[in-house]
């Protein structure tokens, strides 16, 4: 699986770190606990295109949201996480 | 229906030239409705059928399998069976299980090869050692056994191991005698006969498309590729694939999917006594009946529906082997292939009710299911059958999340790909 990063070109997947979905954004303090259950534990857990966090540990420690086939590891559009939209 | 398996069988047979051997369970077609549906041909849904029918008395139940039984994870796993666990969550249940192993194949009247061969875990370090002395006490304060053995005792049963390497010299093992190898067709094989003979329908090539529920949200009745099928209650075990069965009644559990491999060298002679963990890295290795050097590793690190797994994990649990027994070095491997594990977000399976009314939950067994096969279908039949959660399994809540009762056994928390 190659992964083409933004700022050191097409790498190598185990250069990258998988954290998981890119699951939208933290809940604040005041939506409760339940909330925060939600959203530590709970997966989507899609066969299909989904997009996820990856972190370039071995090249410019960005972190990226990578859209990403589960089923066929076809890789999809790559941006900077930060610039994404969550 | 089915005939006794016996010696006189055998002979009857030898004598008439093997040509009166039946099917060993009938290929059901569906009928309208059941009491019970299981959806997942696999060894867990199997043999929830079998207790259901057996142990608890159900008279209308139906296994669902979208390929053909066994074709799962219960053909991918690497046949490992023992009870050396840390948690109180998780002890007594895979006792449960390991003693209904130690007793299948007399039930079953099928030969699973169940073999106890026993399991050493390998330590390389004194902090490993109390670790594994820990783990070992809390055995023998359930009831399992258990045995410390240093390096001079785990020398005299595996010789072969790179003892005195510079990076990670053996310290010893932690044996569980008990544990051991069983034949994992012959496990599915040995439930479907038995589920079968007590009236159970396995129906295959029938893969769940919908959930029909009723007013009250509860499920009534399954939309397949066979057509409806009612049913009173609804038991999932479809291990890798929960969360997209479990989407079908808009759940969302906390499970993700990932890729296990395993692989098989070829066949040689009887050389690993029972089965190898290796303390310093993720690596176990067992020898199968017929010879192969059964082993694995780490998962892939990142999820995947994709029943392959990808190359650096090949080259790393190669590298682990040869760090372990270099003499691995001289097989060669024979085939490689991957299963999907419902990886959850603590490492323990999840046996419970679901929000959804008539709707249960047998999954998130990570790459640890194939020990658990009798206890979890025994389990999640006394679940199904009576509604409330059998004693040894009842730690495995699916609100375990929420509520913060978490069993986490390696204590790496909710990242799958680190388990």
């Amino acid at each position: 699986m190659i992964i083409d990063c933004p700022h050191c070109g097409s790498r190598d997947s185990g250069e990258f770190f998988m954290r998981g979905q890119a699951a939208g954004p933290r809940p604040e303090y005041a939506d409760g606990q339940d909330a925060f259950a939600v959203y530590v534990y709970d997966r989507t857990n899609l066969a299909g295109m989904q997009r996820e966090h990856w972190y370039h540990a071995a090249g410019c420690r960005s972190w990226l949201v990578v859209e990403r086939d589960t089923r066929s590891h076809v890789v999809g559009s790559v941006a900077i996480a930060g610039k994404a939209v969550a | 229906m089915t005939k006794r398996y016996s010696l006189l069988s055998l002979a009857r047979q030898a004598i008439s030239g093997h040509r009166g051997w039946m099917p060993a369970w009938r290929d059901a077609t569906p009928r309208d409705r059941y009491d019970i549906v299981v959806i997942g041909g696999g060894g867990h849904g199997l043999a929830t059928a079998y207790y259901l029918a057996k142990v608890f008395g159900e008279k209308s139940v139906a296994v669902l399998e979208k390929g053909w039984i066994g074709g799962g994870n219960a053909g991918r796993n690497t046949t490992i069976i023992r009870s050396n666990y840390l948690l109180p969550g998780n002890i007594p249940f895979y006792e449960h299980s390991l003693k209904l192993w130690e007793g299948l194949e007399q039930d079953l009247n099928y030969n699973a090869m169940v073999s106890q061969r026993g399991i050493i875990n390998l330590f390389h370090s004194d902090e490993q050692r109390d670790a594994h002395e820990r783990r070992g006490n809390a055995m023998r304060l359930h009831g399992v056994d258990a045995e410390l053995l240093d390096a001079d005792a785990v020398r005299k049963m595996a010789p072969f191991l790179d003892f005195d390497n510079a990076r990670f010299p053996i310290f010893g093992g932690l044996r569980q005698k008990r544990a051991g190898t069983a034949r994992h067709d012959a496990v599915v094989w040995g439930f479907a006969r038995g589920a079968s003979a007590r009236g159970v329908d396995i129906i295959q090539n029938c893969e769940v498309t919908g959930m029909v529920r009723d007013a009250s949200g509860r499920v009534v009745a399954l939309d397949t590729t066979r057509g409806r099928i009612g049913a009173g209650k609804v038991g999932m075990a479809v291990a890798g694939n929960s969360s997209r069965v479990a989407a079908l009644a808009d759940l969302r559990l906390p499970i993700e999917s990932h890729v296990l491999q395993a692989f098989v060298s070829e066949g040689l002679k009887p050389v690993i006594p029972g089965v190898i963990t290796f303390g310093a890295g993720h690596f176990y290795i067992s020898q199968s009946d017929k010879g192969g050097l059964v082993f694995g590793g780490d998962l892939d690190g990142y999820k995947s529906y994709a029943q392959r797994g990808n190359l650096p994990i090949v080259e790393d649990v190669c590298e682990e082997a040869m760090a372990l027994m270099p003499m691995i070095g001289r097989a060669r491997l024979l085939r490689s292939w991957g299963g999907i594990m419902d990886m959850t977000m603590d490492g323990s399976p999840i046996m419970d009710r679901t929000p959804v009314p008539g709707l249960y939950l047998n999954g998130g067994w990570c790459y640890g299911g194939f020990k658990a096969t009798p206890a979890s279908g025994w389990c999640f039949a006394h679940l199904l059958s009576r509604d409330e959660p059998h004693p040894v399994a009842a730690s495995y809540r699916l609100d375990r999340f929420a509520t913060g009762r978490l069993i986490d056994e390696k204590g790496s928390g909710p990242q799958p790909n680190l388990q």
